[in-house]
């Protein structure tokens, strides 16, 4: 098991490396004795949620010719909850395939989609990861909120 | 003669810090068609200790409020709305829609606060909300932050037109940008000059 000195550096990576930004933190904020998994709960959301709006993007993606106003509002909702959640990597590469959607380049769009499914499915392992070390080192997060 | 903005100082009391915003009877109805930010604006809103009610669509949150126009008994099956809180791209009904058909209410509807939260930053959406009477417009992700400082104001009944908030928030020192800001202050450049007026007339009057 491991230390928590060892789960704050892991943590400290993920951002470090810019998987996370400052809205992860915000949402840690709101975790509290009652609800000490809420982050967890709301990030298993996001990733059942996005693979619905994932699988549609895929399938428009296979269109010829691509309908880019239509990937760009399912990107649009993508990038939201990613921005929800403060999924850093995986919003720069939403905001980038918008902008081939508006230039009308499909080939860049497929390109910058394969991106963000890897760092989308890399992000979800680590997370994963960090979740799971989190929970058996004990609500020690939890304890951040003194209400 | 007092200055407004002198008044504005002496009356404001003290920004609370890690308190409760809400007395429970607080009601805020919040709209997303997003299941994530449905989540979090609910965690955000009981933290600051409001009731909430969550809704996905602009046509539920008509109906929750019985203004869909159905054989209803007109609102009173649902506990009284103090604030609502509405994402802005939804499909169907967009939250600019959903103010619009609130403020064309008659009655008491009308007069519900509503804010509009956006991840799009874009100037002319922002000026047509508050336009159209928005209260507040939000960027998202919205934080708890933001949830306090608008659930105080509202609280407080300072609503439109006695102080105005501008979009400009993300700032590190937000917290500390003064409350003595008046609305028609340069801070807000974007609000056309009709709205201006009429917030500049209602000021006047206050302090007639």
């Amino acid at each position: 098991m491991a230390s928590r000195r060892q789960i704050a550096a892991m943590k400290q990576s993920l951002f470090d490396q810019d998987y996370l930004d400052e809205q992860f933190i915000q949402l840690e904020e709101l975790q509290d004795d009652a609800n000490p998994n809420f982050v967890e709960e709301i990030v298993t959301l996001y990733y059942r949620d996005s693979s619905r709006l994932v699988s549609n993007i895929e399938q428009a993606l296979e269109r010829n010719p691509l309908e880019f106003n239509r990937l760009d509002s399912l990107m649009h909702q993508f990038k939201g909850s990613s921005s929800s959640i403060g999924a850093k990597k995986v919003k720069a590469e939403c905001t980038l395939f918008r902008e081939y959607c508006r230039a009308g380049n499909a080939e860049g769009c497929k390109r910058s989609f394969q991106q963000l499914k890897r760092e989308y499915a890399t992000l979800r392992k680590k997370l994963e990861a960090y979740f799971q070390q989190a929970r058996q080192a004990g609500p020690f997060e939890a304890a951040r909120r003194s209400k | 003669m007092t200055i407004a903005g002198d008044v504005f100082r002496l009356n404001l009391p003290q920004v609370l810090d890690d308190s409760p915003s809400c007395s429970q009877d607080f009601h805020v109805l919040a709209v997303d068609d997003s299941h994530v930010d449905r989540k979090v604006i609910e965690r955000l809103l009981k933290i600051s200790s409001c009731k909430v009610t969550v809704v996905d669509s602009g046509t539920r949150a008509l109906q929750y409020l019985g203004l869909d126009g159905e054989q209803n008994s007109i609102g009173f099956n649902s506990a009284k709305v103090n604030l609502i809180m509405t994402d802005y791209s939804m499909p169907g009904m967009t939250g600019y829609e959903l103010l619009k058909k609130i403020k064309q209410e008659s009655s008491m509807f009308r007069e519900i606060p509503v804010v509009i939260m956006s991840s799009e930053n874009i100037l002319t959406r922002i000026d047509r909300c508050l336009e159209e009477g928005a209260e507040e417009f939000l960027l998202k992700p919205v934080k708890l932050s933001d949830v306090k400082r608008l659930t105080d104001f509202i609280m407080k009944g300072e609503t439109k037109g006695k102080e105005k908030r501008s979009h400009k928030r993300r700032r590190s020192d937000d917290q500390s940008s003064s409350p003595s800001t008046l609305p028609l202050s340069k801070s807000h450049p974007s609000l056309s000059p009709s709205s201006l007026s009429s917030k500049r007339s209602r000021l006047q009057a206050d302090f007639d």
